[in-house]
């Protein structure tokens, strides 16, 4: 029997998996256009390599950046480039962000992918296909998945993590996903044993998924993979997270400001592996994902492939439209940790696991109102990164950002536990975010205006040495001709520059006829 | 689709303000009702009093604050706050004591602060202490248990009373000092526990009467953990810490110094651990916090009670305890993830 550890608080949440698991893994439709914005991972931005009017197909590269940290963008299907300008994307703050909209034709013609064996490869080249596949990490961060699995191969890792723990309400894109594709997830976690060459590899799935454990269990037996284990494990929320699931399956945490890397672990999500499979095995780069959407005004619940670029409003089309009118909170995410959405016009991206459709009333929350903290610290107890969320506050409220930073505020991993147990309904973690933003913008401009300090000090010591460069450049010429005039001894010719400018050309006169002697 | 913007997390509220006070009124009725059951109406009267009162300066000071008056007074803190200020009053007061200790206890204590959340005093331990410094007379006036007198003042007699049209020197037979206060005077007079405790005020362990609300006060705090409206650290801590002294000292001299029980069944002891130091607004909030707190309270408490100027200590000992409060909060603070 393996042993499980626990982490400090979580709570036990409504986990409403069901309502879109009925319904098994449907592909959605092609909508008739899709938005691809630049950037759909956490890093830098993508230049697009396409121009309006081009035609695309299905794979082709249409973004892309010489950054390590970054993930090429691909078109999901065939169709034209109509447009490279600012829509609406799926941001906490609502803001538009340039995508290129491809006009699908229908046709979904694919470029011809280069197939090769996968056995045949080294690791550097299977991380070389991964990069080029546009692959991110799918469990919600999004970083690009090539310069982890670098970084990973360049520490050793002792203990890779396949994370298929879902712990989020609502979600069961992973869940689904096991169930469906476990064969893929199981190949996927070899190559990544194959780059990464772990000790041993531990799949983690929270208990509430019998049938998904079951599914990869037998997948494990059809391929079998080097000390690799299934883990079923209690469902508490937040057990999904890295440092949580760590915690659970290692009993260790992850020391203050190190990664995970740096104790010789490795986490990645179900969902990345199939993507793995798919860019080794098929080539076929990241261009779509499973999304689940679900929620109280949602007619159908369920699971769809999605192609990435896909409007929202296309998905709750397939599902059946909204069930209790137009109205309501529309959130990309899970209820925990998910972000409201201005509009169904947004697309969906590769981050998008879930599109939760929700009442109005089931949320009474009332925006910008809410009742004073009274410091009960059920917020403490909940909370799994150990912090005082109610102290935090106090001092977040207060803007004073110092000492949010002595109570760790950027150890606070944002799971919404502690808004959730505010009997005050307090939006904590959203203060947070306002206090890590607010922090991190005065942080950058510190950083800006040291350098601007240090340039304008350089310059000025520059500037200084420069002048007391020429100070004794003049100085010591002024001292030499002194000292030619000071030659003669003459006190008079010296008094008489006129003279003495006669008396030099004389002499120079003599010392040329000298000379010429 | 119109999408309305607010912050996650998405989930309907599991908890609120008024369902924590809700909790709290509930786990005082037992003890309440067994207080008046050994003391008269009078007990039921201060509260009603006390609770009126106190909405009433809520609501008048909320209005001033230009803040909005219905959800806080329907929030149900003042009620909580007025109810806890009315248990500590002799059983008989006249209505100007109960307006002028409720005055204290909501503008001087909670809202002069910044109101609810933001006292770093106990209120309804201010209002209290207010009265007790500047009405010593009326503040000390306590009756005997019917169990002890045969009797207690009908609601007829009480309302007399509060009212003030009254003499109260009719009720004089009725009236006593408490238990406690009886200790710490014959001990100053050199008389031993074993001849005070002969005396018929005196039952089982503490108080006649007072132990059996001590009981209940101990019923209603279960309830209080069962339903985790407050965690266990303050009350075992604050008991612990006053069993821990008594014990020590009566090991030490039973003659001179009470049981550890009869200080844990006597005065305010129980009420006050598991009602007064939990108020979790001036109370510490880390867990290790928490222990210091209750302990330090406990043992104020002893010292009061045995060495102090008065017969129970635990209003003073709550007050000084939430002056550390900051403190012992920035020193306890957890181990977050990860760190050594």
């Amino acid at each position: 029997m393996f042993k499980l550890h626990h982490f400090h608080g979580g709570m036990h949440l409504d986990g409403h998996k069901a309502e879109s698991l009925g319904s098994g893994l449907k592909q959605a439709s092609l909508p008739e256009r899709l938005l691809l914005p630049l950037k759909q991972h956490i890093g830098e931005y993508n230049k697009p390599l396409v121009d309006v009017g081009n035609r695309v197909l299905k794979g082709h590269m249409i973004a892309a950046s010489s950054s390590l940290f970054c993930a090429s963008v691909h078109a999901p299907t065939s169709g034209i480039i109509s447009a490279i300008e600012d829509y609406p994307i799926a941001h906490p703050s609502g803001q538009s962000d340039i995508c290129i909209v491809i006009d699908v034709d229908g046709k979904d013609e694919a470029a011809e992918p280069v197939i090769v064996d996968p056995r045949q490869l080294s690791a550097n080249e299977m991380i070389d296909l991964i990069c080029r596949a546009g692959i991110v990490g799918l469990g919600g961060a999004v970083f690009p998945t090539s310069p982890k699995l670098s970084r990973g191969k360049a520490q050793g890792i002792d203990t890779l993590i396949i994370n298929g723990v879902e712990c989020e309400p609502y979600i069961t894109c992973d869940d689904i996903l096991m169930r469906n594709q476990a064969a893929e997830v199981i190949r996927g976690t070899g190559y990544l044993q194959h780059i990464l060459k772990p000790g041993k590899t531990l799949i983690a799935i929270e208990d509430n998924k019998p049938e998904a454990i079951a599914a990869m269990s037998k997948a494990l037996v059809a391929t079998p993979l080097a000390s690799t284990e299934i883990i079923s494990i209690p469902t508490i929320y937040p057990s999904g997270g890295e440092k949580q699931l760590i915690q659970i399956l290692t009993g260790k945490q992850v020391p203050h400001g190190q990664l995970a890397f740096d104790i010789g672990l490795y986490c990645q999500n179900v969902g990345t592996c199939v993507a793995i499979t798919r860019a080794l095995e098929f080539d076929q780069p990241m261009i779509s994902r499973v999304v689940t959407i679900s929620g109280d005004n949602i007619s159908e619940p369920g699971n769809w492939e999605v192609r990435l670029g896909t409007p929202i409003s296309h998905l709750v089309e397939l599902a059946g439209g909204y069930s209790h009118g137009t109205s309501g909170h529309l959130v990309m995410g899970g209820p925990m940790m998910g972000f409201s959405l201005s509009t169904d016009r947004i697309p969906i991206v590769k981050a998008s696991n879930s599109i939760m459709v929700m009442l109005r009333e089931t949320i009474p929350q009332a925006p910008g109102y809410h009742d004073e903290c009274i410091r009960c610290s059920k917020c403490t107890e909940v909370c799994p990164a150990q912090l005082l969320p109610q102290q935090l506050y106090w001092h977040a409220r207060a803007k004073a950002y110092e000492s949010t930073q002595e109570f760790h505020l950027f150890d606070c991993i944002e799971c919404g536990c502690c808004s959730a147990v505010c009997p005050s309904q307090i939006p904590l973690v959203q203060y947070y975010r306002a206090a890590k933003s607010e922090i991190r913008a005065a942080q950058k401009a510190q950083l800006k205006s040291d350098r601007a300090r240090i340039r304008f000090e350089f310059r000025e010591k520059r500037l200084l040495l420069k002048k007391q460069k020429d100070d004794e450049r003049r100085r010591l010429k002024r001292e030499a001709l002194k000292k030619k005039h000071a030659k003669p001894g003459d006190a008079a010719a010296l008094a008489d520059p006129v003279q003495a400018a006669l008396d030099r050309v004389k002499a120079r006169k003599k010392s040329l006829q000298d000379d010429s002697q | 689709m119109t999408s309305v913007i607010v912050s996650s997390p998405y989930v309907a509220p599991g908890n609120t303000l008024k369902r924590l006070m809700i909790q709290v009124i509930i786990a005082l009725l037992p003890g309440t009702l067994a207080y008046a059951w050994h003391f008269g109406p009078g007990v039921i009267v201060n509260i009603i009093l006390a609770v009126l009162f106190a909405l009433a300066f809520e609501a008048g000071i909320l209005k001033l604050r230009a803040k909005p008056v219905m959800p806080h007074l329907t929030d149900f803190s003042a009620v909580v706050a007025a109810w806890l200020f009315a248990l500590c009053l002799p059983m008989h007061s006249p209505w100007w004591l109960v307006l002028i200790g409720i005055g204290f206890t909501m503008v001087a204590g909670k809202h002069l602060y910044g109101g609810l959340g933001f006292n770093p005093f106990n209120p309804a331990m201010v209002g209290y202490v207010a009265l007790l410094i500047s009405f010593p007379r009326e503040m000390t006036t306590w009756y005997l248990p019917g169990l002890v007198s045969g009797a207690t003042l009908s609601l007829a007699d009480t309302l007399a009373y509060t009212f003030g049209n009254a003499d109260i020197s009719q009720w004089d037979a009725l009236s006593s000092a408490t238990p406690l206060d009886q200790v710490k005077t014959a001990i100053g007079q050199n008389i031993s526990i074993s001849e005070i405790r002969s005396s018929p005020v005196f039952g089982e362990f503490g108080g006649k009467g007072w132990e059996w609300i001590a009981f209940w006060w101990f019923i209603g705090g279960l309830w209080l953990l069962l339903t985790r409206t407050i965690r266990w650290h303050i009350p075992v801590a604050l008991l612990g810490g006053v069993l821990g002294m008594a014990s020590l000292f009566y090991l030490v001299n039973p003659q001179i110094f009470a049981s550890p029980l009869f200080h844990l069944l006597s005065g305010a002891v129980v009420i006050g651990a598991f009602f007064i130091a939990t108020d979790p607004v001036t109370a510490a909030t880390t867990n290790r916090g928490r222990i210091a707190y209750g302990l330090l309270i406990g043992l104020l408490i002893y010292v009061i009670r045995v060495w102090g100027g008065y017969p129970d200590g635990v209003a003073f000992a709550v007050l000084l305890a939430n002056m550390c409060v900051p403190l012992i909060d920035y020193y306890t603070q957890p181990r977050v993830y990860g760190e050594k």
